[in-house]
């Protein structure tokens, strides 16, 4: 692949990503927001695979799309009556959050185009990284990965049990 | 004009930083509890493509495996989110954040 034909992939995906999210912010209608959602998750996995990051980024299409987007979708349908389409949601502090989200994204541009001290690629990550990342999985961080399971059995239980309806009533 | 066709870290950067502007956003302009929780999501995700770009970068594959733990917990912090938003359902009728006051006096 040339160099020119990746900086057009990578410039398509980076404007999908940025400009769906844009969207999930900007429209007004909850199910909009889901399924806009949906692209950016999608554009974020691309990114991965340009960071050589593939693992992560089939992990990001497998849990995001297909886990937390169609818990989120559930979520969506839940509290939202289906029977009346035109759900918006109200918008408060529009003055606030304009201010923050100018100020975050104006102070990381001006740091990072003004930075010369980021460490320059002694030897960046190539190919792919799946072995890798079994070997340090199960060496440097088997106590994380151990702690994480156990965390995720925990809060995926207390989820079925604070969600389940109650049938016994008060 | 180099800068621009040369794919480098500031580029990742970016992009991150704008999910990261547009999560904040979403999180304080909305009364709706899901979208705040999709806010959290974009959020999440924008510290992910970080630790992702610095990890290739710099050769190393600490920010490969914290993206992954991060993805684990925000994987379980969509379940717990979405089962308490449920609850708050069921008790008000609403999901709109501004309407759940029944502490205020």
């Amino acid at each position: 692949m040339s160099n020119q034909t990746y900086t057009v992939i990578f410039y398509l995906f980076a404007a999908l990503t940025v400009f769906s999210a844009a969207f999930v912010v900007l429209t007004r209608n909850v199910l909009y927001s889901a399924f806009s959602l949906l692209f950016t998750f999608f554009g974020i996995a691309a990114l991965y695979v340009f960071l050589s990051a593939d693992f992560i980024a089939v992990t990001q299409v497998v849990v995001y799309v297909g886990g937390i987007l169609v818990l989120l979708l559930f979520g969506v349908m839940f509290t939202n009556s289906i029977m009346n389409p035109g759900q918006k949601s109200e918008v408060f502090n529009i003055i606030p959050g304009l201010v923050i989200f100018a100020g975050v994204i104006g102070t990381l541009l001006y740091t990072f185009f003004n930075t010369q001290g980021w460490r320059t690629p002694a030897e960046p990550l190539q190919g792919s990284i799946v072995e890798r990342i079994g070997f340090e999985t199960m060496s440097r961080y088997v106590l994380p990965f151990e702690m994480v399971s156990i965390l995720l059995l925990a809060s995926l239980i207390g989820a079925a049990f604070l969600a389940r309806f109650d049938k016994t009533g008060k | 004009m180099e800068q621009l066709t040369t794919i480098g870290l500031n580029h990742y950067l970016t992009i991150s930083a704008f999910l990261l502007g547009f999560g904040l956003f979403a999180v304080v302009t909305r009364k709706n509890a899901i979208v705040i929780l999709m806010g959290v999501e974009l959020i999440l995700n924008a510290a992910n493509l970080n630790f992702l770009a610095f990890s290739k970068y710099n050769g190393g594959m600490e920010g490969v495996m914290f993206s992954l733990f991060i993805i684990v917990i925000a994987a379980a912090e969509a379940a717990i989110a979405l089962a308490i938003i449920i609850n708050i359902f069921k008790l008000f009728k609403s999901v709109d954040v501004s309407s759940i006051d029944s502490l205020k006096e």
